[in-house]
């Protein structure tokens, strides 16, 4: 009881307050069409009627919510209901291509990471040379040069799947190395006294200590590594777009004008983030439990 | 075959010094030295390979190419940046955090609000919000000023959810304190809890600048006027001019760089007294 | 006595928890007079800093009647009637020590010629003259406490409430802070409301000692110290000091015996 008072209803609220916000603008900035098609055709167009039409064109400004939320059911649950699921107008199989891009980044980049981190922890050299590279391509915008790494692979045969996961890869790749580096060196001085003690070796300190020590290090940055290799695989879709994806979905729609198309991809897409990151928060959960470091 | 074996060679010689370098004592020379001499082996050994094995410069220039195409073009660079850096990211930026800052104190007498703000921020944060970009070049058509408004959407929420959280962040012990001196909400704001809040605050300000720029930059596939950073980082991959594509990622990279080194140096000033920065 | 500073009539305090009510304070009767050292002690439980904390209007009582210099506590609070010493320092490490001293006077506003002044004279009283421009983080913890009571001293109040303040630092800095204490209250004359769980700590500063016991949390015994006010530290190995110590440990012993 007291966890619905103090955290659903305060969520439900912001929530509600902003789908009121986003029918609201659906309506002042449709409004100048309606208006318009109005005048055309020589009606007056009273206050109910106008928000009616507002929320029921075809090419909106702003579609209203309950206009994407059925062109997502017509675009995927209806087409499942239907056995098309994967034809190429279904959002179902558009996200999972998506899907697929990211989760191939996803474990490449989460593996590189940690064999990186474990490198950096063990070995100062790498620490010092590799560690700064590290840190600084945090500020690169390497997003921003996603579209040209899947043209150029493209051009040299590489096609559908891989260039877009190395995108994913790579934007996965450093929330995991940086996260990771922290939580191999969070056991402190008294602990890796201990196993000095007991004459461990490197190998069994990182297996026994290092390792577990790390592991609520490792699960906060595989949530942003997540969120992150599903941008990345989105905007690696947006300059190809015969193979389909969300980001090409997206960017279709915007070629035709078709925002409800355009909105029901990005909700799909934020839907599948959410998924995602709550995905491996549920893998933490109960990996810490087990380990006894749940909160 | 000169150009490998040669390039091998600097590898290894550099790797060895980088190890006698990094067992010594660590000081500000080796600290800079050490990273130095492994960017520079890495750009060597990209020209060395290039040109080795005579890779195809459309596929990958060498660094000496880019340097070139850098030195010849700067000019057209200068009005990419002045196009998608000053006019789209950083009025963007400036709107998008002080919005995000200022909202974030509004909601700051409602603990109802923020409870409700904090879990929606940060599932927004996540979200693949670089998706609204074409929804916004469609609102606000193809000048800098569509570019301005996905970074305000980009750079809204992690900012909102590092100042709400900053906010949080002085104990309780202190807000007694303040308690004790009848202090009224806006000294207790302005003396407490804002300076208690910086260094969250300058968190969301660092983690905002890199998304600024991809902001901008992303933004411009989406369509643009014949200038800027991605406008001309998609065109010149159309016509296969690797090399100039290359120079435009290294001012987008020097810009990114110099923008986040600008807000970490604020920060150290403001925040000199927080245990991440009184050492060195 | 007429001239209470402090005055508790059947006070309680009854927290709502999950586990059903706590009963933090019952039946609290409890004159402070000016000028007086009275230190509260207990074990963990006892009510001891809740007493402290609803005197400063940090907690509001559920039942019976509290005034502090005849006001309510919230109308003392406004009033600025009292400083208050938390167990840690509790200093902005974004300030230095003189900024940190200023804060409550800023915020009281007093002039700034005024600030300046009562700064140097409070870091004089402490014996932390010359650090007025370091920050906290670069000081001990003992010379950190320091600073934090004479944040406490700055401005006019003459009710000093301290909550363990002395708790997280060691033996020897402890005694060495006592001492100083001692002497500022000798000097200030103000009334000072000590919680501790030192038996030593206790009967050396105090003129009357409030031995409390938990579950309800309430007053156990009132001893009232012998003790001449001149106390040198070896005072501590007097048998009239023994004798106060033990009959402060028989009343804890006795608010103890059915609880466990």
């Amino acid at each position: 009881m007291t966890w619905m008072r103090q955290h659903l209803m305060p969520v439900l609220t912001v929530v509600a307050a902003i789908i009121a916000l986003w029918y609201a603008g659906a309506v002042a900035l449709n409004a100048p069409w309606a208006y318009d098609q109005a005048k055309r055709a020589d009606r007056d167009l009273s206050f109910s009627a106008l928000v009616a039409e507002t929320w029921s064109q075809d090419k909106p400004k702003l579609p209203a919510p309950h206009q994407v939320v059925a062109e997502i059911w017509k675009t995927s649950g209806d087409m499942v209901l239907r056995g098309k699921a994967f034809s190429k107008r279904s959002l179902v199989f558009h996200g999972w291509i998506t899907l697929s891009a990211t989760m191939l980044g996803f474990i490449l980049g989460t593996g590189f990471g940690i064999l990186l981190a474990i490198g950096i922890v063990h070995n100062r050299a790498m620490d010092m040379s590799v560690m700064p590279w590290v840190i600084a391509s945090q500020t690169i915008p390497i997003l921003a040069i996603a579209p040209m790494v899947v043209v150029v692979m493209n051009s040299i045969g590489f096609a559908g799947l891989v260039p877009k996961s190395i995108i994913s890869m790579y934007l996965s790749f450093f929330p995991v190395v940086v996260g990771m580096t922290k939580g191999l060196r969070s056991p402190d001085a008294m602990e890796m006294d201990q196993m000095r003690t007991w004459n461990a070796g490197a190998w069994k300190t990182l297996i026994s200590l290092r390792l577990p020590s790390s592991m609520p290090y490792l699960f906060t940055s595989l949530k942003v590594a997540i969120a992150a290799s599903l941008v990345g695989a989105i905007v690696g879709e947006l300059p190809i777009n015969q193979d389909g994806g969300l980001g090409a979905r997206m960017l279709v729609g915007s070629y035709y004008g078709q925002t409800i198309q355009i909105w029901s991809a990005l909700l799909t897409a934020a839907a599948l983030a959410a998924c995602l990151v709550g995905l491996v928060g549920l893998v933490q959960g109960i990996t810490l439990r087990r380990m006894g470091m749940a909160r | 075959m000169i150009w490998v074996v040669a390039t091998i060679l600097f590898w290894l010689v550099a790797w060895w010094i980088n190890l006698k370098l990094s067992h010594r004592p660590r000081t500000r020379l080796t600290s800079f030295l050490v990273p130095g001499l492994f960017g520079i082996t890495l750009l060597i050994l990209w020209e060395g390979m290039v040109r080795g094995f005579a890779i195809n410069p459309v596929l990958l220039p060498a660094p000496s190419a880019i340097g070139l195409a850098f030195a010849t073009s700067l000019p057209v660079l200068w009005v990419d940046f002045v196009q998608t850096f000053v006019k789209g990211a950083l009025s963007g930026y400036a709107i998008g955090c002080s919005a995000a800052f200022l909202i974030a104190i509004a909601v700051d007498r409602s603990p109802f609000l923020q409870r409700g703000l904090l879990p929606v921020g940060n599932f927004v944060a996540a979200l693949p919000i670089i998706g609204m970009a074409p929804i916004l070049v469609m609102w606000f058509g193809f000048d800098w000023q569509s570019k301005s408004a996905v970074v305000v959407v980009m750079v809204f929420f992690p900012m909102l959810v590092n100042t709400v959280q900053g906010l949080q962040a002085s104990d309780h012990m202190q807000r007694d304190l303040m308690q004790t001196y009848a202090a009224s909400y806006p000294q207790a704001l302005m003396k407490l809890r804002l300076p208690a809040a910086m260094p969250f605050v300058f968190n969301g300000l660092k983690i905002c600048t890199t998304l600024a720029l991809i902001g901008a930059i992303v933004a411009e596939f989406f369509g643009s006027p014949i200038k800027g950073m991605g406008f001309r980082i998609s065109t010149e991959v159309g016509r296969l001019a690797l090399d100039m594509v290359w120079a435009e990622i290294a001012v987008a990279a020097l810009a990114g760089s110099a923008f986040y080194g600008c807000v970490a140096v604020i920060e150290k000033a403001v925040t000199f007294w927080h245990p991440s920065q009184r050492r060195g | 006595m007429s001239d209470a500073v402090i005055k508790a009539e059947a006070l309680s305090l009854t927290f709502q928890t999950n586990d059903g009510p706590v009963h933090a304070l019952k039946d609290i009767n409890l004159e402070i007079g000016k000028g007086e050292f009275v230190s509260f002690i207990g074990p963990s439980g006892c009510g001891k800093t809740t007493f402290l904390r609803c005197v400063a209007a940090l907690e509001t009582p559920t039942a019976g009647s509290l005034t502090v210099n005849g006001l309510s506590p919230d109308d003392a609070r406004r009033a600025r009637a009292y400083g208050y010493v938390f167990q840690a320092a509790g200093l902005y490490p974004w300030r230095t020590i003189g900024g940190n001293i200023r804060l409550p006077l800023e915020i009281m506003g007093y002039s700034r010629a005024e600030q300046a002044a009562r700064v140097k004279q409070v870091l004089d009283l402490v014996d932390l003259a010359g650090f007025e421009k370091k920050f906290p983080w670069q000081l001990s913890g003992g010379m950190q406490q320091r600073a934090s009571i004479a944040r406490a001293l700055a401005f006019d109040a003459d009710i000093l409430l301290m909550d363990e303040p002395f708790g997280a630092l060691d033996e020897i800095v402890r005694d060495h802070l006592n001492e100083q204490l001692l002497a500022l209250w000798a000097k200030t004359e103000k009334t000072i409301g000590f919680v501790t769980h030192s038996i030593p700590e206790a009967v050396y500063l105090s003129t009357r000692i409030v031995v409390m016991s938990p579950r309800p949390g309430r007053i156990a015994d009132i001893i009232t110290s012998t003790l001449p006010r001149e106390r040198p530290l070896d005072i501590r190995d007097t048998p009239e000091f023994l004798a106060i110590a033990h009959r402060v440990r028989e009343g804890l012993r006795a608010g103890h015996a059915y609880d466990d």
